[in-house]
Parts: structure tokens; C-alpha cells; sequence
């Protein structure tokens, strides 16, 4: 395996890892205004994730920093192509990001309605916006031989792209939801193991629907082993769910993902991002790939970086591992 | 406007934004991590009271420094593509090193700081303190190497038309950034002491309780501050050596110095117009001799002059840009190598003028609290607050010059460095359109304005609040919180 192999997989994981975290983080967001009942509710749901939650954002940063080390010519072309859905991410993580800290810093309704308001749509956009642009880097741009977008701003919003930019959003919503009934405890676990039930199978929809358009356009027998693993974890998930067995179906929601991911980066191996203008625009792997020298020095970086970041975010959730009712929640303090 | 300018103004905008948010957190941070360390040391409450205080403060300002830093990455591939390509082999690295290294161990250990006072061991609490405030940092330094290559190229060579890495040591170490780092970290504390100072400041004048917490705050921030400064003039005089040597026209736009001088005289102020067609009309007052020690530690060496460089520039780098369409109305124009003066001259100045001042009044507020005193001259507090205010402005107005002063280049080339590592500013930029550039630029400066001042809002309501609104007092029995009540949730 050469080493631009190598960083093609680590990058793809970087994007698993941040589906998988973010995911739940976000569905979280995106339950607030449907699943708590009152302001003391809500909390418990933002205090699931708050210890983590900035820690799982950073994934995005490294997914990113690591595609403009190791594949300059990928991360200047999908950035600059896919710049307003890009634009609409960074806005709405900005409004989450600070509502988070902001939302319980002054005791008044309506200054919390107003936060909470940001974290949902905040919530809601950076989910869509990451799966657009993955989805446009599997399925594709319109790109001249420079590697530039070719035609309006709005080339990467295709019904296909949309497609996927809906499945990581239905993704996130039921891992959310999953997630919430492993960390609650009492009546707001319970009305979220339902609400999880109810979900899956609608969520599963569209990540159906997409994964079966890159299976078919671009697939391979191993991308559709792994559609086929994707979808055993769907239904196990779904029977754990109404076996209360919360951490399972959490667990078997994260392989849902990890099979999606294998489908959409197996199936754009060797590219990194396809020209539907011209195959011959097409960018590879040996196109947008750094020199060997900085790969290596990437190489060593990660070796000893990647797994460091897994052992004191892992000890992150275990310090963290109690599950949060409302009986936890200190009375609201604001100056 | 062309692509070009909007998405320098937009580098501009998200960038001293963005800067005013991250000295606060990585000066505050050590201070706070530095507090705690005494609290568990020797139990002292008031050492308790003082890490809560403005460990709260650091919470709400790094809030905002974390969601501004993710667009600076972005905007690299998104508004510099071009850019991104061509040293993307070396640029990349420290920016990914960042992310796996610094950013990760910041981000991860501040959650467990803020949530574990009541599930961590005291030590290992503060253990996460330090972790992450050193990541901090080390962010920091990563950051400084990756814009140190930008203004001093060094570990590449050239090959196939772009820079290929051959030494990450070399980037690492680059002498750019063996003198930015420190000086950067100094602004960093210059701002936190500056904080410390006026906030302790106020709270002290108005004689109200915990009068412990805001002497110590008050007497640490102002020996930090004089301290900061000192180093950052230290350092700053290595980088301005090191400046004329590898970016001669950038100090030469400094000292708006329009002909070549031996011994060259250093610019205190200017009255006029230093753009002026004919720079011999500005007056300036003058130090005789200063500039050529500044540069080059005698008072006799010749330095270069604006009009001198800009020939010199025009053999190596050519007098127009190519005729290529990509370069916008820019094709085949001749090259201006003359950075904005104004900007570079008052820049210059404002970085060092409200850097003294701010190290100026740290040292005024210790002199007025020496022994127990407690001043009570109205204007005391009007002082101290404003001072809070200098070194942001200080920090600002480096990072505008550095910038600035490197253009029409956004690669420099230098006497020192790597033939034919160099990029035009304009050759930069992503093939965007103007509307797309146009709603970010506006977007995003919306978006910052509205939260900068949410962001002060909720600064001066805790600042207000005291110690008090971070620590409630104790409750009578009966409503106490029960045993299973986190210590802190949002």
C-alpha cells in the first residue's frame, strides 16, 4: 500500500470519526424543541454533550487540515467549488458553537428561546452541509482541467447531492436519538428510546436511497458488502432499541455509518474527486497527493497523534459515562 | 470590487477578529491554570475565588475564539485555492499538526476542566487546567510556522513548478517564527495582563467585598504586563533585524524611508501625507542613526529605501503581472512592490505606541496599589478599563502590518530564501464569483458583529457580578442541593 493510499484511508476515517461524533452531537441539537418538555429538560439534553461536544468538532478541523496536507489539490478544489454550502456550515457551527455557552449565562425565556433557536437550525445545517459536500466529492462536479468549478455557484446542488446531504441529516437525528436514550435517565430516556423506534426506519430512506446511487454509479463487491453489513446493523438496531438495550443500538447505529462510509469512499477510490464534465479532469489520488516527503512526515505525525486523541477522548466519555436526568440538574444561576 | 479584494477583505476581517479573541484565551488561560495551582498548593479560598472568577471570564471569550478559528482554516481552500495548491505540500502540515496535536488536546481537556470539578481528583483536575492551556500554546506555535513560512520560505525546494517540503525541521524551526512565537505569545499576555488589570482594577476602586481577590488579580496582571513587554520589545527587535534582512521593502514601508540612507535615521512620526507622490515633502521627525542600528546593530550600515528596492524588485521578480486572464483586471499590469505605506508606517507605530501605553499603565497600577493602598482618584477606574483596550489594539495593528507589508506577495520571496518560492497575492485567489465572496464577506461580518456584542454583553455582566455570580453563596439546608446535583451544567 503506498503511502497516498494510506492517507486516503486515514482521511476518510477523520470524516467517519466526525459523522459518528458530531452526528449525535448534532441530533441532540436537533431534538431540543421536539423531545424536552421545559427549560430544565432541555439542559439535560445539552448536558449530555456538553463535556464532548467541542472536542468532536475538532474532527471536522482535522478532516480538513489533514486533506490540505496530504491532498492539497482535493481541499482547494471541493472548497472552492462547494463554497456556499461550505459558507452555510461554517455559519451555523459559529451560532452553535456560542450557543451552547451562551444559552444559560442569563436567566430570562426569551433569551434562551432565542439560543435555543440557534442550536437547532445550527443543528440542522452543518449535517446537511457536510453530507452535500461529501456527497459532491463522491458523485462529482463539473471541473475543468485546472481543477476549477465550471458553471454557477449553485453546481454542486444536484438532486443526487441533496440526496446525500438529507441521509447524513437522517442519520444524525435518529444517532441523536439513540444517544439520548443511552444518556437520560427516567421519562426523557424513555420518550427518546420511542422517538429513536419511530425514527430509524423513515432515517433509513434516504441513506438507502443515496447509498444505492453510489453503489450503482460507482460500486464495487466489497462497497456493496459493506452496504450490506450498513443495513443488518440498521435492523439490529432497531430490535436492541426495543430490547432497552440503549448502548447496543448506539453501537450498531456507529456500524450504520462506518458501512456508508466505506460505501462512499470505497466506491470513489482511486479518484478524490470526479469531473462529470470530462473524465479526463477527473482528480486521482496521484493527482492531488502531496510529495512523498511530506506524507511520511504526515505518517509519523498521525501514528503518534491519532491514537492519543482516541485514548483522552475515550477517557472523556468514561468520566462522563453517568447517565443525566433532571434530578442532576443544579438550580438556573445567572449573575 | 474584484474577487480579489473582497477576499482579501475578507482574510483581513475574519483574521483580527479572530485574534481578538485568541491572546485573551491564551493569556488568561496560564494565569487561570496558574491560580488553580496555588489554590491546590495551599488551599487558600482566595485563590479558589480568583480561578473562578476569571476562569469564568475565559469560558465566554474562548467560546468565540474555537468558531472563528474553524472558518480561518476553511478559507484557505475556499477563498485561496490557488494558494492551497501551490504550497500546499508545506503550508498543510503545521495546519494539520495543529488540528491532531494542539487542537484536539485543547478542546478535548477544556470540556473536562469545565465539567469535572466534582468527578476529577483535585490534581488530575488541574492537570487538565495545564493540559490545556499548554495546548493553547502549542496551537499557537503551529499557526506562527505556518504563517512564518508564508512571510520567510524555508525547507522546500523547487520542484515541478511549486515548492516540495525536503525539511520539516526546517519549517519548524524557521528563524521567522523562532522570533514571531515569542513575541505573539508576549501580545498574548499583554492582553490577559491588560484584562486583569483593568478589571481588578475597577472592582478594587469600588471597595466592595473579596478586596483579597481583585489586590492579587491587580499586582499579578500588572507584573505580567511589564514583563509581556519587555519581551515582546526584545523579540521585537529580533524580528525587526531579521525583517530587514528578509523583507527589506516591508521595513522600508515601515519607516516610509523613500531613498536609500547611510546611517539611516529612524522616523519617530510623520506630518503629511507618506503615500505622497513626493515622499520628500513629508516631514518627519527624525532619530539620526537609529534605523541602521535598529537594522542592523551599528550606527553607520546603509539601509534601502523604497525607491531603491522597488528597482531591485522589478530585475528579480519583473515589472508586469503575466498576461494571464486569471490575474482579472490585473493581466499584464505593471506590479505596484510598494505595500500601502499609510497602513505599514501607522501600523508600525500603533503596534509599539499602544503596546508601551498599555505596559505603561500596568505599571501605574501597581505603583498606586503598592503597600496595601487602595487608589480612589475617579479617573483610576477610567484608566485602568481603558487600558484593557491598548494591547488588542496593539496586536491588531502588528498583525495588519505584518500582513500588509508583505504584499503584492502572499509568499514572499526573499534575499535569504529558496529561488523561485515566491506568489503573487493576485495569483492567490479561488475562480469565484464576485456574489459569492460578496455574501460571505458580508455574512460572516454580520455574524461576528452581532456576536462581538452579545460577547461584551455577557463579559460585562459577569465582570460586574463579582466573584458572587460565579460562586453562589451557600444555600440554608434545605434547599441544598442534593448529593447527586452537578457541580456545573449549562
Amino acid at each position: 500500500m503506498t503511502l497516498e493510499i494510506v492517507w486516503f484511508v486515514v482521511i476518510a476515517f477523520f470524516w467517519l470519526g466526525y459523522l459518528f461524533l458530531e452526528g449525535f452531537d448534532f441530533g441532540v441539537g436537533m431534538l431540543m424543541p421536539v423531545l424536552a418538555r421545559d427549560n430544565t429538560e432541555r439542559r439535560v439534553m445539552v448536558n449530555t454533550i456538553g463535556p464532548v461536544w467541542d472536542g468532536n468538532e475538532v474532527w471536522l478541523i482535522v478532516a480538513g487540515g489533514a486533506m490540505f496536507a496530504a491532498f492539497p489539490g482535493w481541499y482547494a478544489s471541493l472548497f472552492s467549488a462547494a463554497y456556499l454550502p461550505l459558507l452555510l456550515l461554517l455559519l451555523a457551527l459559529i451560532g452553535r458553537g456560542v450557543a451552547f455557552e451562551y444559552r444559560g449565562k442569563v436567566d430570562s425565556d426569551r433569551w434562551r428561546r432565542t439560543w435555543d433557536r440557534v442550536i437547532m437550525v445550527g443543528s440542522w445545517i452543518p449535517p446537511l452541509g457536510v453530507g452535500l459536500v461529501l456527497s459532491t466529492t463522491v458523485l462529482g462536479l463539473p471541473l475543468d482541467a485546472d481543477g476549477n468549478r465550471v458553471g454557477s455557484a449553485f453546481a454542486a446542488l444536484r438532486w443526487d447531492t441533496l440526496l446525500g446531504a438529507v441521509a447524513i441529516a437522517a442519520f444524525s437525528i435518529t444517532h441523536g436519538a439513540a444517544f439520548l436514550a443511552l444518556k437520560t435517565s427516567g421519562d426523557l430516556r424513555e420518550r427518546a428510546r420511542k422517538l429513536a423506534l419511530r425514527l430509524l426506519p423513515p432515517a433509513m430512506v434516504p441513506i438507502v436511497a443515496f447509498l444505492t446511487v453510489v453503489q450503482w454509479r460507482e460500486g464495487t463487491l466489497w462497497t456493496l458488502l459493506a452496504f450490506g453489513i450498513a443495513a443488518v446493523a440498521a435492523v439490529v438496531a432497531w430490535f436492541r432499541l426495543r430490547a432497552d438495550r440503549d448502548g447496543q443500538a448506539f453501537a450498531a447505529l456507529g456500524v450504520v455509518i462506518a458501512g456508508a462510509a466505506v460505501v462512499m469512499f470505497g466506491s470513489l477510490f482511486p479518484n478524490v474527486l470526479p469531473s462529470t464534465l470530462d473524465a479526463a479532469n477527473t482528480l486521482t489520488i496521484e493527482d492531488a497527493a502531496s510529495s512523498p516527503y511530506t506524507l511520511t512526515v504526515m505518517t509519523w505525525v498521525a501514528v503518534f497523534g491519532a491514537p492519543a486523541v482516541l485514548i483522552y477522548q475515550g477517557w472523556t466519555y468514561w468520566v462522563f459515562r453517568k447517565r443525566i436526568g433532571v434530578q442532576h440538574i443544579p438550580a438556573v444561576h445567572a449573575p | 470590487m474584484e474577487v480579489l479584494e473582497l477576499a482579501r477583505w475578507q482574510f483581513g476581517i475574519t483574521t483580527v477578529y479572530h485574534f481578538l479573541m485568541v491572546p485573551l484565551t491564551i493569556g488568561l488561560s496560564i494565569l487561570v491554570a496558574a491560580m488553580q495551582t496555588q489554590w491546590v498548593r495551599t488551599g487558600d479560598p482566595r485563590h479558589l475565588k480568583m480561578t473562578k472568577f476569571w476562569g469564568k471570564l475565559l469560558l465566554v471569550n474562548f467560546a468565540m475564539g474555537v468558531v472563528t478559528g474553524i472558518v480561518q482554516e476553511f478559507q484557505f481552500g475556499m477563498n485561496w485555492s490557488a494558494y492551497s495548491r501551490f504550497v500546499g505540500d508545506v503550508f498543510g502540515a503545521p495546519l494539520a499538526m495543529e488540528g491532531l496535536v494542539a487542537f484536539f488536546v485543547e478542546s478535548t481537556f477544556l470540556g473536562l476542566w469545565i465539567f469535572g470539578w466534582d468527578r476529577l481528583p483535585k490534581k488530575v483536575h488541574l492537570a487538565c487546567a495545564w493540559a490545556f492551556s499548554l495546548a493553547t500554546m502549542a496551537s499557537a506555535y503551529f499557526i506562527l510556522a505556518a504563517n512564518s513560512w508564508m512571510q520567510h520560505p524555508v525547507g522546500v525546494t523547487f520542484e515541478n513548478g511549486k515548492p516540495t517540503m525536503n525539511s520539516i525541521w526546517a519549517v519548524l524551526t524557521n528563524n521567522t517564527a523562532l522570533a514571531a512565537i515569542p513575541h505573539t505569545l508576549a501580545g498574548a499576555f499583554s492582553v490577559a495582563a491588560a484584562f486583569l488589570v483593568g478589571v481588578a482594577g475597577w472592582h478594587l476602586w469600588r471597595r466592595r467585598s473579596n478586596q483579597d481577590v481583585w489586590r492579587s488579580s491587580l499586582r499579578l496582571g500588572g507584573w505580567v504586563g511589564i514583563a509581556a513587554f519587555a519581551v515582546l520589545a526584545i523579540t521585537g527587535d529580533a524580528q525587526g533585524k531579521l525583517m530587514f534582512e528578509q523583507q527589506p521593502m516591508k521595513m522600508a514601508s515601515a519607516e516610509a524611508l523613500c531613498h536609500t540612507e547611510k546611517p539611516a535615521s529612524f522616523s519617530i512620526i510623520a506630518i503629511g501625507d507618506v503615500a505622497g507622490s513626493n515622499c520628500e515633502d513629508v516631514k518627519t521627525f527624525n532619530v539620526p542613526a537609529l534605523l541602521s542600528f535598529l537594522a542592523h546593530n551599528d550606527f553607520k550600515t546603509e539601509v534601502k529605501g523604497v525607491e531603491d528596492l522597488i528597482t531591485e524588485y522589478q530585475a528579480k521578480y519583473g515589472t508586469n503581472y503575466p498576461d494571464d486572464p486569471s490575474l482579472g483586471s490585473l493581466a499584464g499590469k505593471p506590479i505596484d512592490y510598494v505595500p500601502n505605506l499609510p497602513v505599514t508606517y501607522w501600523g508600525f507605530r500603533m503596534m509599539i505606541g499602544f503596546g508601551a501605553v498599555s505596559a505603561g499603565i500596568g505599571l501605574l497600577a501597581l505603583w498606586l496599589t503598592r503597600e496595601d493602598r487602595i487608589p480612589t482618584a475617579r479617573w483610576f477606574p477610567l484608566l485602568v478599563l481603558g487600558g484593557i483596550a491598548t494591547p488588542f489594539l496593539g496586536n491588531s495593528a502588528g498583525w495588519i502590518f505584518t500582513e500588509m507589508g508583505r504584499q503584492p506577495f502572499v509568499v514572499v520571496p526573499n534575499p535569504s530564501g529558496v529561488d523561485g518560492v515566491w506568489m503573487f497575492t493576485a495569483q492567490a485567489v479561488s475562480r469565484l464569483t464576485t456574489g459569492e465572496v460578496w455574501t460571505s464577506l458580508i455574512a460572516l461580518t454580520t455574524v461576528y458583529a452581532a456576536l462581538g456584542l452579545v460577547e461584551l454583553y455577557l463579559m460585562r455582566k459577569y465582570i460586574r457580578g463579582g466573584v458572587e455570580a460565579v460562586m453562589p453563596p451557600e444555600t440554608k439546608d434545605s434547599d441544598k442541593p442534593g448529593e447527586d446535583t452537578l457541580a456545573f451544567a449549562y
